[in-house]
């Protein structure tokens, strides 16, 4: 083999984004020597050794048709017997290392062929020219700032072209572990050497099962079990018997209490789904809980399907990586539940420590939460663009307490036909793996995500990092929605296959052991088709390498769904059969190498009652309704400070960097007006021939989770209400998901927090009518840091994150809405604008200070009546306002419009101070002065006139009891912070 | 029979649905096709009078936007769009459709005496907004010379660059293959994020000498319904609806 170097930049005269961003990443993180950055691809191709003149042919063809633009680069080709290239500076070189999946290199050798030319190997690399060569001590910091050792190899100065690693090979050789004769240190060490993360009990209950067998399990039999019964696969957790103590639950007569819930989720948001379905409220529910997502009816023909996943321990080790793969997986849970719904838009919800962290006081096997931030943005933009589904909400939050543990939460909405929903796996069905190929990425990360981060997990689970490929996902989505809906030759519409589901964590074992749990798999791995040899059995069967999915395929379709995949260029593999035996026999090579009863794999996980307490007082103090007396320009730069904070500011730099419009649905976009203003909600028209949409929102309060975690999940599930309100949803048609991302939960205190947040699941959906149908959680999000670390760490933050050496996130729930939108072409955004000269904005709002103090009852009808009037036309502008205040809002209502503002603070009441927290208050425009007149307000409501619109077409501003500030100052102050 | 239009599919195309949706809403008939299908059997495309390259990314823009498709298109189907042209059809490519037409060297076209291509926004990001844009060729049967478009451009590499730079854009102009062009609100030339990839002479699409082949990189599939404008460009400019270029199309044919 003949190796190739192709070294492609742009012309001198053309500016060098990519070179550009590297260099403004640098001074960001202290590197000032270098003043300029010229950034190039290289590309390492393996031709087949022929005469060495037409070898250089082949290769100026590929360099000059191929790899560079004849118009905008250049392209350097150098040979085995060339010099290697010398740069003018430093050349710093990222290659990713062997093994790690390079989809260009990929796309390339599909591109040579096209050509005619079968090139035996392609590698790239991004290459970087940093000028002047920075000095020592900068270059030494190079290394971590410019790559990832997670997945590449930074190499300073041009990489000597070498041959790829050879794949290491694999001869086959059945493992059993000796579980049956350890006693409780041994079964302990086990699981943590063997990454199982499994508790004693759990062990012990394996052990007894295998003593039982009268042999020990394979190690595919104990990794398959470890998996099944993770945290994360199974949700141990929120579903065990809880014995809770301590403050008593709003409602409660006395100040404690002492509840036991036999499986909390059924006990508290399981329940109050039920319970709404039997009483015939909130949307239609056609599958909660049950399925990879939840479905509720969109109209007689058609359902919607959502679900939001978090992947937050991949993407604190590698962010892009992480959030990419969060996204494919959450794409995949959609097109996976039913008989595959069709993904139509995206959400994404990012916390993570405040961009400004000092870059000197990072702690061992951290990332910079700005550069965790870039990547996980930079995952999402390329995952969902790439399969052409719309990012159309979000929300980021900034917390030092996220500093170990940024959380990553990616929502994705299918659209799915109603007579799709319903699966079932039939005995003998085959089953087919479909997308790509299994390699070695991704083992253990189902009990990784379940485990807490340490400074050593870097390198520990280097190899739990996943490398996504949306556009296999995007061949895999076209072969299933055309599987699903496929036409016979006499015209019939049939689904080829009985059941899918995706390969996430957990890999085939948690697939097909889930699709097998009410009869039985029988599965030939060496069927299994691998990115390159040399895989042992247990690694095929755990693998949680990306875009695949499996489906039960009857006998009589497989021919078809075979032939439909080859035609869409997608591999699709018979790997076993589906039976009735409740066993799940894997075999290798004719070995059976795994036979597990699927009752103990499913039913075996011991139950333990957890305790758990949470002792302060539930009737924490009220939010405060002091007043501050400030001078109208003390008004104002408080509210410039407010628009500038990183939570509150402008996240255009993320937005604009998602496509929002892709599929032509996106009506309500997440910049709103002339002025690009906040979008509450995000509207969605589904289906082009129906005027019906969808609206999504989330809510986060993270704020008030210290005071009391039950009041927390309250402000969330209304904060979601109101974004989706906002902008036309229907609350009586609305639906929500829960994401708990917790701290460790073997602490008693933690796990009353997740009572209390739970009961206040039940409380809300049950009075607002707003039924729980998905939800998943994500535990034991804390980090141990190395003690050299702790005082850095502490010192770094004027709210000291850490606790006994620690880092523990906060509570954390979001809450994601979906709500019914029967006409679209009634949407409103936040974005006011004059009616014949006529504008006022009002701002209405329960009375109450507290949430404590706030029926729950009769928040429910306020957000009802809201939404009533909108749909009726007589509102035509709104935004939620919480608890910044109203004042920040109005300036965000008139930066979105471009617009000129004359405020009047009240002298006294509960809106004298504009910055003051309301529990939930919406800023609105009404059509007329009395509009709110004949409704619910007074009752417990405020409806109070806050403002004048005034159309000044030059120079908007707003005025504040006198005071002035232009509207493109303010945009200004929101704009900057985030304007990377 | 009316018009028939062939929506090429491949790998990492995403804007299929909706394009072919224009195309019907405007009477036409539009097939979905894999290029597979095509490369197999090469006559499919006498079948039809207008040829779509939708938005997406084609093989994950690997190597470069467009690239691989256009290296596909090139040497598989050269010869046959060729022919698909000379016999009067039209070709369209939108956003990644536009990137493959100028990889594959049919924008703007071998008998250009400047060549051009498409190259990353000058921001270095990927971006979504709306933008207003106006038509400037003359003899282009998707355009009228002076109508205006509101639509969005979603793109990371939509930066139209030629060779020579800034001092050869006369000659370029003279050419006439500048069809579309980013403009301000009131039709003045595009500063700043008008014009939002930096491309020169604020060229938003570009036709062949034929004005046969139009490419462009803003999405007019995605702004042919008011509900899909922003709220507030919706109630004004309901005659830059990008359906009109789809009719236009069409009617060419009648």
């Amino acid at each position: 083999m003949g190796l190739w170097r192709f070294e492609v930049s742009s012309i001198g005269a053309e500016p060098d984004p990519a070179g550009l961003s590297v260099r403004s990443q640098l001074i960001d993180f202290g590197v000032q020597s270098v003043e300029q950055v010229r950034a190039s691809r290289v590309f390492v191709v393996g031709l087949p050794r022929s005469e060495p003149t037409k070898e250089r042919q082949t290769a100026d063809r590929i360099g000059r048709f191929l790899l560079a633009d004849p118009v905008a680069e250049t392209c350097r080709i150098t040979g085995e017997s060339d010099p290697l290239p010398t740069a003018n500076g430093q050349a710093v070189e990222i290659h990713l290392k062997p093994g790690v999946m390079d989809n260009v290199a990929l796309s390339t050798a599909a591109a040579l062929s096209d050509m005619g030319i079968a090139a035996i190997s392609v590698r790239t690399a991004r290459r970087f020219v940093l000028q002047p060569a920075p000095v020592a001590s900068e270059l030494a910091r190079i290394h971590r700032l410019m790559g990832n050792a997670c997945i590449e190899d930074v190499f300073l100065g041009t990489r000597p072209l070498m041959p790829p690693p050879e794949p290491p090979t694999y001869e086959y050789e059945l493992r059993h572990v000796a579980i049956r004769t350890l006693d409780d240190s041994g079964l302990i060490t086990l699981s943590t050497n063997g990454h199982l993360f499994l508790a004693l009990d759990e062990m012990r209950t394996i052990q007894a099962h295998y003593l039982r067998l009268d042999r020990g399990p394979t190690d595919l039999e104990l990794e398959t079990i470890a998996q099944t019964w993770s945290e994360h696969c199974v949700h141990k957790t929120l579903k065990s018997a809880i014995l809770y103590r301590g403050a008593a639950m709003p409602g409660d007569t006395s100040s404690t209490t002492e509840r036991r819930y036999d499986n909390l989720l059924k006990d508290t948001i399981a329940r109050a789904t039920d319970e709404l379905i039997r009483e015939k409220r909130g949307p239609q529910c056609l599958s909660v809980f049950k399925d990879n997502a939840g479905i509720i009816a969109f109209d007689d023909t058609h359902a919607v399907a959502f679900k939001v996943e978090t992947h937050n321990h991949p993407s604190a080790i590698e962010p892009y990586g992480g959030a990419s793969t969060g996204v494919g997986g959450v794409i995949r849970d959609v097109l996976g539940c039913g008989l595959g719904a069709q993904p139509i838009a995206n959400t994404d919800v990012f916390c993570v420590a405040p961009p400004s962290w000092p870059n000197d006081a990072v702690p061992k096997g951290v990332i910079h939460p700005k550069t965790v931030l870039k990547g996980v943005v930079c995952g999402v933009r390329d995952y969902g663009n790439r399969m052409g589904i719309p990012t159309v909400n979000g929300a980021v939050h900034f917390d030092a307490r996220y500093l170990g543990n940024p959380l990553v939460y990616c929502g994705c909405v299918g659209l799915i036909p109603r007579d799709r929903i319903e699966k079932q796996v039939n005995p003998g069905d085959l089953i087919v793996v479909m997308g790509g190929r299994t390699g070695r990425d991704g083992i253990h990360g189902a009990t990784f995500s379940s485990a807490e981060l340490t400074d050593t997990h870097e390198d520990e689970f280097a190899h739990a990092v996943q490398i996504g490929n949306a556009i296999e996902e995007k061949k895999v989505l076209d072969v299933v929605m055309q599987a699903r809906d496929w036409v016979t030759p006499d015209g019939k519409r049939m689904c080829l296959f009985s059941s899918i589901t995706d390969c996430g964590a957990g890999g085939l074992s948690s697939a097909i052991g889930e699709m097998a749990a009410d009869g039985g798999a029988e599965v030939e791995l060496d069927k299994v088709p691998l990115k390159y040899a040399g895989l042992r059995y247990d690694e095929i069967w755990i693998s949680e390498a990306q875009e695949r999915m499996v489906l039960a395929v009857p006998e009589e379709n497989v021919a078809a769904l075979l032939a439909l995949a080859t035609s869409e260029e997608v591999e699709a593999t018979v790997i076993g059969r589906f039976t009735d035996t409740n066993r799940l026999v894997i075999r290798y090579q004719n070995n059976v190498v795994g036979e597990l009863d699927l009752r103990f794999l499913h039913d075996g996980l011991p139950r333990t009652v957890r305790e758990a307490e949470w002792l302060s007082s539930p009737t924490a103090a009220p939010i405060s309704n002091q007043r501050e007396t400030l001078s109208p320009e003390k008004i104002l730069e408080k509210l410039r400070n407010r628009l500038s904070n990183p939570n509150a500011a402008s996240k255009h730099w993320i937005i604009r960097q998602y496509d929002h419009e892709v599929g032509a649905r996106t009506v309500v976009k997440p910049l709103v007006g002339p002025g690009n203003g906040p979008s509450d909600a995000a509207v969605l028209r589904p289906r082009p021939d129906s005027t019906r949409g969808i609206a999504l929102g989330c809510g986060l309060a993270t704020e008030a989770t210290e005071r009391d975690p039950y009041w927390m999940a309250v402000a969330a599930i209304d904060e979601a209400i109101r974004n989706v309100v906002c902008v036309g949803g229907d609350p009586s048609r609305t639906a929500i998901l829960d994401n708990f991302c917790w701290p460790r939960v073997d602490d008693k205190r933690n796990l009353g927090a997740l009572v209390r947040a739970c009961q206040a699941c039940y409380d809300v959906a049950k009075a607002y009518g707003v039924p729980f149908i998905s939800g998943k959680d994500s535990l034991n999000n804390e980090f141990s840091l190395d003690p050299a670390d702790i005082e850095l760490v502490r010192n770094a933050d004027k709210t000291d994150p850490t606790r006994n050496g620690r880092i523990a996130i906060p509570y954390t729930l979001l809450i994601s809405a979906i709500a019914l939108v029967d006409d679209v072409n009634r949407c409103i955004t936040s974005a006011p604008r004059l009616l014949n000269g006529y504008g006022e904005l009002w701002v209405v709002g329960m009375d109450n200070s507290s949430w404590q103090d706030a029926s729950m009852a009769k928040l429910a009808a306020f957000h009802r009546c809201i939404a009533d009037l909108i749909r009726e036309g007589r509102i035509l502008a709104a935004h939620d306002c919480s608890e910044g205040g109203y004042l920040s809002a109005i300036a965000e209502m008139a930066i979105a419009a471009n617009i000129s503002v004359d405020v009047s603070i009240p002298a006294e009441g509960l809106l004298a101070d504009p910055f003051g927290p309301l529990i939930s208050a919406y800023v609105v425009q009404p059509k007329s002065a009395d509009v709110f007149m004949n409704r619910a307000f007074g009752n417990g409501i405020h409806a109070c006139r806050i403002a004048k619109l005034d159309s000044d077409a030059f120079n908007p501003a707003i005025k504040i009891n006198g005071a002035t500030a232009t509207i493109a100052e303010l945009r200004r102050a929101w704009q900057a912070p985030l304007d990377w | 029979m009316g018009v028939r239009v062939l929506v090429l599919r491949a790998a990492g195309i995403n804007c299929d649905e909706e394009t072919a949706y224009a195309w019907e809403r405007s009477g036409a008939r539009a097939d979905r096709i894999h290029i597979r299908r095509i490369i197999e059997s090469p006559a499919t495309l006498s079948d039809y009078q207008i040829l779509t390259i939708p938005g997406g990314f084609s093989y994950g823009d690997d190597i470069a936007s467009g690239r691989i498709l256009g290296n596909q298109l090139a040497h598989h189907l050269g010869e046959a769009i060729g022919g698909f042209v000379d016999r009067g059809g039209l070709v369209l490519g939108i956003c990644n459709g536009f990137q493959v037409l100028v990889r594959a060297g049919l924008l703007p076209g071998a008998d250009c005496p400047v060549r051009a291509t498409l190259t990353h926004n000058d921001s270095g990001r990927y971006i979504d907004r709306w933008v207003r844009m106006r038509a400037e060729a003359a003899n282009c049967p998707f355009l009228e010379a002076g109508e205006f478009f509101d639509v969005p451009v979603a793109h990371g590499e939509g930066k139209i660059v030629i060779e020579g730079g800034a001092a050869n854009l006369p000659a370029f102009e003279r050419t006439g293959r500048i069809a579309l062009r980013y403009v301000a609100a009131d039709g003045a030339a595009a500063t700043g994020d008008e014009n939002p990839n930096g491309s020169i002479g604020n060229a938003a699409g570009l036709i062949d000498s034929t004005g046969r082949i139009l490419g462009l990189m803003p999405h007019p599939e995605r702004a042919m319904d008011a509900c899909l404008f922003p709220q507030h460009i919706r109630d004004n400019s309901i005659e830059t609806n990008g359906l009109k270029l789809f009719q236009r199309a069409v009617r060419h044919f009648a």
